[in-house]
């Protein structure tokens, strides 16, 4: 299953001059402080499946998002049909056309499935009302016509599964004649049964002379469906051509052969003894049989796809998350955390991925902020003192370099680098002996990048222990001693980063036999 | 407070000037309603400004303002209860067949604040224990309590109180100054204390703005939370023995319609509806406010059916004016 999928010999070869449906030339699209897409082309063909391949953070969604009419490009040109367009709404995007299957469809449960397909452009009776009747018998027809007859049209969405909720998308693309179809990982909740219904719509929809832009991060999936590839790394399309003619390897290459764009810190590991023992930890549905050593002075790198599972499982060692069985020991002593309270009186802290939701509370100044885990070491008796709160908040956060106006700015008015220094200073303040951060520098500048990529140096090199979880590989390879990589809920590698490339931790993540 | 001597990479403690910040705050504002209202009423009737009609003002709110104080710490936390005037129904039937048991003062004030407890604690293991919205749970807990004390009392009334019981809800500490005024100072204090000045107190706020970073922060939400239910609960038991003791007598319909009035003060003293932001002060200021604008429709006989439409309204406006002043900033 994992090795290179016989290409199907029935596809149809693509048609050696025909025109793109959709062709995109030099669009660019930058934010505050970054560049998200840099003078990127990409062409969809009628008929034909287009995968576009790239990273975390290679610049997918904004095209997505570009296409759909979300985000206007800096500069650039689309062009549908030949013709070229200006997709300034959602609304403008779906007119010519085009239309996204998400991974979490956006669909009304509570309507019915009729009136999903339908909704804005249901037909109408002579009265202006809704014609349900009609409405009814198309949406049979439609639903027919793609093989999916089995979904009741008079279902509510809510009852359906993810997959059929696909083949509503589906069906409501195909009513309103898109030409178009972009879908944004429709595998990633689906079974494997479910993914083979999907492969066979997107024959279907193939059949049909639709052009799909098939976004994915499983190199099996791309090559059984896809047709034509686009690969994109950092914002730039580093390649394109037809998979007949690929390899997996040299995808992979494209995808992470980059420029060095960050010098990371020099250090020279001192590794101790074990500090944090996690032995056959699982957890129902999320994570099975994890087992690692954490060791003193140690970076240890947790690389994996999304959804492999990797922040259930520090939430679990953070004791967030619950585990269904397995232990964790810490310098020796069994730990069993029941809330983080637990696990940050062992000396465990966690920076979450979600910053804005788990990470910082805003409304509240940065001091308060800072002294929030180590209020019984700030206050006396219960009473707050605010100096002491003060003293440290100027402590931790002037380690990390934190701009800001003063310490009691909203947490909320600073940038999202600056409100990670804030998360990092609260948890030194609690002087923690190990350290788990969640995709650190997510969404970050890459100045605030250089800081805590800096700090984690110098707190390994004054013996902590740091877990980084990250799904950018410059990062993990730049900052790791050892990497862990998981696939679907198990540790599939662990390796010492030592002469460790890049294509080696995205084969071991996909599932592809290097 | 901040002198210590900034490099220039040293962030200050604050920028802003807080005598500024008192000027401009909401409680600034509430004092000014106060004493406008105060100067309305005395001109408005010539038995107003007489110290006894002052104290006498008093006993419109001290009872539900005692509630306000903990129902403060509990919206603060983003949650709600709304079975405090029911608490205070069933803490006073209770009370009312202790008597006809035979049960002295001491005893009668125990069970009062001792059932409230209970009815809080019950509602606090509601919201954290089983993970239920605090609106639903208290609604429901709102009809069970006082249910009990009609099926208990039906049409009846509970008489009889000792006469040493009067004092908590009749009695003068000193001239004019009555035992509930002295308690709900003593209280404010407390409670300002509790909010503004301990861990615990910042704990509260951090809850009411992001629940889930300060669980993430190693905070005992839940437990937190339970707590400020046993408050409010015990709040309304405390409340049950003044309003009995004022009253000399049960009946089923006592309180009725307080949680609304409650609500209010504690809206109307700034506290936010969606929680993370209020003081304390600025709900005694609240209270204060309330109990001069009955009084004073009260002192110009105006029926009670317009006082609970114009409570009604004050409570929308109050809920409104931070929310349409913020969506105004925002479109500026």
């Amino acid at each position: 299953m994992h090795t290179t999928a016989p290409k199907a010999e029935l596809k149809a070869p693509p048609p050696a001059n025909a025109a793109p449906l959709l062709a995109l030339s030099g669009v660019s699209k930058s934010f505050p402080g970054v560049r998200a897409l840099h003078n990127v082309s990409l062409s969809l063909y009628p008929g034909q499946v287009t995968a576009l391949i790239g990273e975390n953070g290679a610049g997918k969604s904004t095209l997505v998002k570009i296409l759909t009419g979300i985000y206007q490009p800096d500069s650039g040109e689309i062009s549908v049909g030949g013709e070229p367009v200006h997709l300034t709404s959602a609304h403008k995007a779906f007119e010519h056309g085009i239309t996204a299957i998400h991974q979490e469809t956006v669909l009304f449960d509570d309507l019915s499935v009729a009136e999903n397909i339908f909704l804005g452009h249901a037909p109408r009776t002579r009265f202006g009302t809704i014609d349900w009747k009609t409405m009814r018998a198309n949406a049979r027809e439609v639903l027919d016509t793609m093989h999916a007859g089995h979904i009741d049209a008079d279902a509510r969405l809510r009852d359906l599964g993810i997959a059929n909720k696909h083949l509503v998308a589906v069906a409501r693309a195909m009513s309103i004649d898109a030409r178009i179809v972009i879908m944004d990982e429709p595998t990633a909740a689906l079974s494997a049964k479910e993914i083979e219904e999907l492969f066979l719509l997107i024959e279907f929809l193939k059949s049909e002379g639709k052009a799909i832009l098939f976004i994915s991060h499983k190199f099996d999936e791309i090559f059984r469906i896809a047709d034509r590839y686009t690969v994109f790394r950092d914002g730039e399309m580093v390649g394109e051509g037809l998979l007949a003619d690929a390899t997996q390897s040299a995808i992979v290459k494209m995808m992470v052969g980059r420029a060095v764009d960050h010098i990371f810190p020099e250090r020279e590991p001192n590794i101790g003894a074990p500090v944090l023992a996690v032995s056959d930890l699982s957890h129902p549905t999320e994570f099975d049989g994890i087992s690692f050593e954490l060791h003193k002075g140690e970076i240890l790198g947790f690389y994996g796809l999304v959804g492999a599972g990797r922040s259930e499982l520090m939430q679990a060692i953070f004791g967030i998350t619950r585990t269904s069985r397995g232990a964790i020991s810490l310098d020796g002593k069994a730990l069993h955390p029941k809330s983080a309270a637990d696990a940050i009186e062992a000396g465990i802290v966690y920076v979450p991925e979600e910053r804005g939701r788990q990470g910082v509370v805003t409304g509240m100044p940065i001091f308060k902020n800072a002294s929030l885990p180590s209020l019984q070491r700030t206050s006396k008796s219960g009473v707050l003192r605010l100096k002491e709160e003060f003293d440290l908040a100027r402590r931790y956060t002037g380690r990390l370099d934190l701009r800001a106006s003063s310490l009691s700015q909203d947490v909320g008015t600073l940038s999202g680098g600056n409100q990670q220094k804030v998360v990092i200073a609260k948890w030194l303040a609690t002087r923690p002996k190990v350290i788990i951060l969640d995709e650190p520098t997510k969404g970050i500048d890459i100045g605030s990048k250089a800081a805590v990529h800096g700090f984690m140096a110098e707190l390994v090199a004054e013996g902590l222990s740091v877990i980084m979880v990250s799904s950018e590989l410059p990062e993990i390879l730049g900052m790791s001693d050892r990497v862990v990589v998981m696939r679907e809920g198990h540790i599939a590698a662990i390796y010492d980063n030592k002469n460790l490339d890049a294509e080696t931790l995205v084969q071991t993540a996909a599932g592809i036999a290097a | 407070m901040s002198d210590a001597v900034h490099s220039p990479r040293t962030i200050p403690d604050r920028l802003d000037n807080p005598l500024r910040s008192a000027v401009l705050s909401w409680e600034a504002l509430l004092v000014i309603v106060a004493v406008a209202i105060f100067v309305i009423n005395s001109f408005a009737s010539p038995y107003f400004l007489n110290a006894w009609s002052l104290s006498d003002l008093t006993f419109n709110f001290t009872e539900k303002a005692l509630i306000a104080l903990a129902m403060a710490l509990l919206i603060i936390t983003g949650e709600i209860d709304l079975s405090v005037a029911a608490i205070i129904a069933l803490a006073s039937t209770l009370m009312g067949m202790a008597v006809q048991a035979g049960i002295d003062t001491p005893g009668l004030v125990a069970i009062g604040i001792l059932v409230g407890l209970g009815c809080g604690a019950f509602n606090g293991a509601m919201v954290t224990g089983l993970g239920l919205p605090s609106i639903v749970v208290t609604i429901g807990t709102m009809s069970l309590f006082r249910g009990i004390s009609y099926i208990i009392l039906g049409d009846q009334a509970y008489k009889g109180y000792p006469a040493d019981f009067a004092f908590f809800g009749q009695g003068y500490v000193w001239w004019v100054v009555s035992f509930e005024l002295v308690l709900f100072l003593v209280a404010a204090l407390i409670y300002g204390f509790l909010l503004h000045r301990t861990s615990f107190g910042r704990r509260i706020f951090a809850i009411g703005n992001n629940p889930v970073a300060t669980q993430f922060s190693g905070v005992r939400v839940g437990r937190i939370k339970f707590i400020l239910f046993c408050l409010t609960g015990l709040m309304a038991g405390i409340a049950s023995v003044l309003i009995t003791s004022r009253l000399g007598s049960t009946r089923p319909s006592i309180a009725q319609g307080y949680e609304l009035e409650v609500i209010t003060m504690v809206v109307l003293g700034g506290v936010s509806i969606l929680g993370g932001a209020g003081s304390i002060p600025g709900v005694v200021l609240a209270a204060f406010i309330m109990g001069l604008v009955t009084f004073g429709l009260g002192l110009l006989n105006v029926p009670g059916i317009v006082m609970s439409i114009f409570i009604g309204l004050l409570l929308i406006v109050v809920i409104a004016l931070p929310i349409v002043w913020n969506r105004f900033r925002m479109q500026r």
